[in-house]
């Protein structure tokens, strides 16, 4: 049996456990025997977007040892996949040598890797799909949530107008400058409410906390929902 | 240090009408330049190639600034250095003495913006007008740029009305074509009398000792050929080796600020006007600013925010920039480049808020057509901003609490135990709106002005035990 480890991240892992069963899920029934290192937290991103490097490098290279063994990492954040892959190595330099070909973000992974598209899912709602900023232009994730989305029985898919304008968290930037944050979000949450859709879909959880706080707020309702809870639905 | 202008970003945020009037201009620009990009196929291709030749000018800037020197020399133009906006308005104000002039006309330039040129010409009896229609808007208005490209964008035609019918006693007017009309007719009296023109400069090229100045009023070609002096005043950064390179950065300039594929006046000043011309200026003197240029050169990292071309698609891209507007941004330069320039020129110590004003979603980045890297400076420049402030003995509370975050990540027990301490005390959507005040503090209160909470439960790897036992079952 294949397997593969997934590293759920600190916020799935504390704030949205079901975006990590819901990976999980579809993993398994792709075939995958799934590995979860219990020893995982955090990435280090919100030290290093922070500012903080030496606090980053030592999350970094705790996140190093509990994945040293494992093949390929599946990610359900493309923010968090582009910090391992990405700024490791301005932080650790060789240290994290091969790092960025073992991680994968989840919807990266399915479509690159597992090679599938309809992983037999159905959902009848309408729904606008997020471009997470980290996912969209450092990891290049455009097309690849949208077919998995427009394979999925019983669901329809609106783009928004907005689709690709940030949501406004930024990590510290939310509580940094709460009011341009905010503003961002409630941009976003009007775009989305213009498509008409029932729920957004992100691949970010931190993303979909963001406009999931602020469609709260603003009494909209709207669901959000990661795209492996989307994939795992029958 | 001062902390964010959280109460300027307040005002600009409730204002309905400004909100409006940043979000529509900045998209239609950025239309724009999706539009004209549809027509370039190669677009990726030339930034490339404008990141590579800036790349090969700003690491040889020495050889190109004497080559351009000697060049421009050679078509009789006179090459000022100035180490500082002193150095640089001091010139322009002892040429205006020595010729006897007291009114200038000014085409639109954010190098002498950045030195405040008008003020320190005005302190010394001077007139200085200027003549691009949004920046004689916000000279009447005695404000600064709002954007880049686009100064009185934040202006609607009805303030624009209110203070052209205060500042120049004409009937109110708030069709902007008769708006321009008004503009124009004060300003052709001023084309005709004034003594010295002052220019800024889009590119210093150095194989042919020229200045190319991009525009679309007119009132460049104007301000360059009427008075019998200019002056033309560029930052050294605009050099670029060869006019071959136009081909490169003319095709990148227009669409990405604009989105014209060219713009409709390229004006080339190489000389004054010879025996056998028309028209042309009888003295042309080019002024090479410093202003701190050669400091940021010595960062090999940063120097690349050296390559600007000052098209401002970073500003109408940014979500950040669209919120809060141009005023609220410290210096002349806003928006994501003026993030990583004002540290930089000024210092991290001043405004160190201001990096950090960023969401990082990198569409700065994505659009700048000679690719520099904003978002990556951005975190430089945050992690030197801290350093700064260690130094100093300021920032101690949020240094230690990510000090005590990184040891918690590093111990998963601890991590674990933490996590469930917290959702032993945060229990649910909207418990925190109605908790005591006490408890509502810090970052919480800040996330919590904008935004409600998920519900906190169990943790992922709490189910990830259940699930696995129910499996063995």
């Amino acid at each position: 049996m294949r397997r593969v480890s997934i590293f759920v991240t600190c916020i799935v892992d504390q704030l949205f456990p079901q975006v990590g069963l819901a990976m999980a899920t579809v993993l398994e029934r792709l075939g995958y025997e799934v590995d979860f290192p219990e020893d995982q937290t955090c990435c280090g991103q919100p030290a290093f977007n922070t500012g903080y490097r030496d606090e980053a490098r030592s999350v970094a290279r705790h996140f190093l040892r509990v994945f040293r063994d494992a093949e390929q990492i599946v990610v359900p954040s493309g923010s968090c996949t582009s910090m391992i892959a990405h700024h490791y190595r301005e932080l650790l330099g060789d240290e994290c040598e091969g790092i960025e070909g073992r991680v994968w973000e989840f919807s990266k992974f399915l479509i690159e890797v597992a090679g599938v598209e309809d992983v037999g899912a159905r959902l009848d709602k309408v729904v606008a799909f997020h471009d997470s900023c980290h996912g969209l232009r450092e990891l290049g994730i455009k097309e690849g949530p949208r077919r998995l989305l427009s394979r999925v029985r019983g669901l329809t898919l609106r783009e928004m107008d907005a689709a690709e304008e940030c949501c406004g968290f930024g990590g510290t930037f939310s509580v940094k400058f709460p009011e341009v944050s905010g503003g961002m979000a409630r941009t976003k949450i009007d775009s989305i409410v213009r498509s008409g859709a029932e729920a957004v879909v992100g691949i970010d959880a931190s993303c979909l906390m963001q406009i999931r706080g602020a469609l709260s707020r603003a009494q909209a309702p709207i669901e959000t929902l990661h795209l492996a809870e989307v994939l795992a639905h029958r | 240090m001062a902390g964010p202008p959280h109460e300027k970003f307040h005002e600009t945020l409730i204002d309905p009408s400004l909100q409006t009037a940043i979000y529509t201009a900045t998209a239609r620009l950025a239309d724009h330049r999706r539009t004209a990009l549809e027509t370039l196929p190669e677009f990726e291709e030339l930034r490339t190639q404008a990141n590579l030749i800036k790349r090969h000018t700003i690491e040889n800037l020495g050889f190109y600034l004497e080559q351009f020197e000697a060049n421009a020399q050679a078509h009789g133009a006179q090459v000022v250095w100035a180490r500082d906006a002193a150095e640089a308005a001091g010139f322009v104000w002892e040429l205006a003495k020595r010729k006897n002039a007291r009114l200038i006309v000014k085409s639109k330039s954010m190098t002498t913006e950045e030195i405040g040129l008008n003020e320190r010409l005005a302190r010394h009896g001077l007139e200085p007008v200027e003549t691009d229609l949004g920046e004689f808007i916000i000279q009447l208005a005695g404000e600064r740029p709002y954007h880049i490209v686009a100064p009185a964008l934040h202006k609607t035609r009805f303030e624009v009305a209110d203070l052209f019918t205060e500042k120049l006693g004409v009937p109110r007017e708030v069709e902007i074509e008769k708006q321009t009309r008004i503009a124009r007719a004060v300003l052709r009296e001023k084309f005709l009398a004034a003594g010295i023109g002052i220019s800024g400069a889009n590119f210093l090229i150095a194989d042919s000792g020229a200045v190319t100045i991009v525009e679309n009023e007119g009132n460049i070609r104007l301000t360059t050929t009427l008075p019998k002096i200019h002056v033309a005043i560029a930052g050294i950064e605009k050099m670029i080796p060869r006019a071959q390179d136009l081909a490169v950065f003319l095709k990148l300039l227009g669409r990405s600020g604009t989105g014209q594929a060219l713009t409709v006046y390229t004006s080339f000043l190489a000389g004054p006007r010879r025996a056998a011309e028309i028209d042309g200026p009888d003295e042309l003197y080019i002024v090479l600013l410093d202003n701190g240029r050669t400091r940021l050169l010595a960062d090999r990292q940063k120097r690349q925010s050296l390559y600007c071309i000052r098209c401002g698609a970073c500003l109408n891209h940014c979500p950040v920039y669209r919120k809060i507007g141009g005023h609220n941004y410290p210096w002349v330069y806003s928006g994501p480049i003026g993030a990583i320039l004002t540290p930089q020129y000024m210092g991290v110590e001043h405004d160190p808020w201001l990096p950090f004003a960023s969401s990082l979603c990198g569409a700065c980045g994505e659009v700048c057509p000679v690719k520099i890297e904003i978002p990556k400076l951005l975190l430089d420049l945050r992690a030197e901003i801290h350093a700064a402030e260690a130094r100093r003995g300021r920032g101690r509370l949020e240094r230690l609490g990510f000090r005590v975050w990184a040891w918690v990540m590093r111990h998963p027990r601890i991590y674990e135990l933490a996590g469930l301490m917290a959702s032993a005390v945060l229990p649910g959507d909207h418990w925190f709106r109605r908790a005591p005040a006490l408890l509502n503090y810090g970052p919480l209160r800040a996330w919590l002005s904008q935004r409600d909470l998920p519900p906190v439960g169990k943790s992922f790897r709490q189910l990830w035990r259940e699930r696995r036992k129910a499996g063995e079952k």
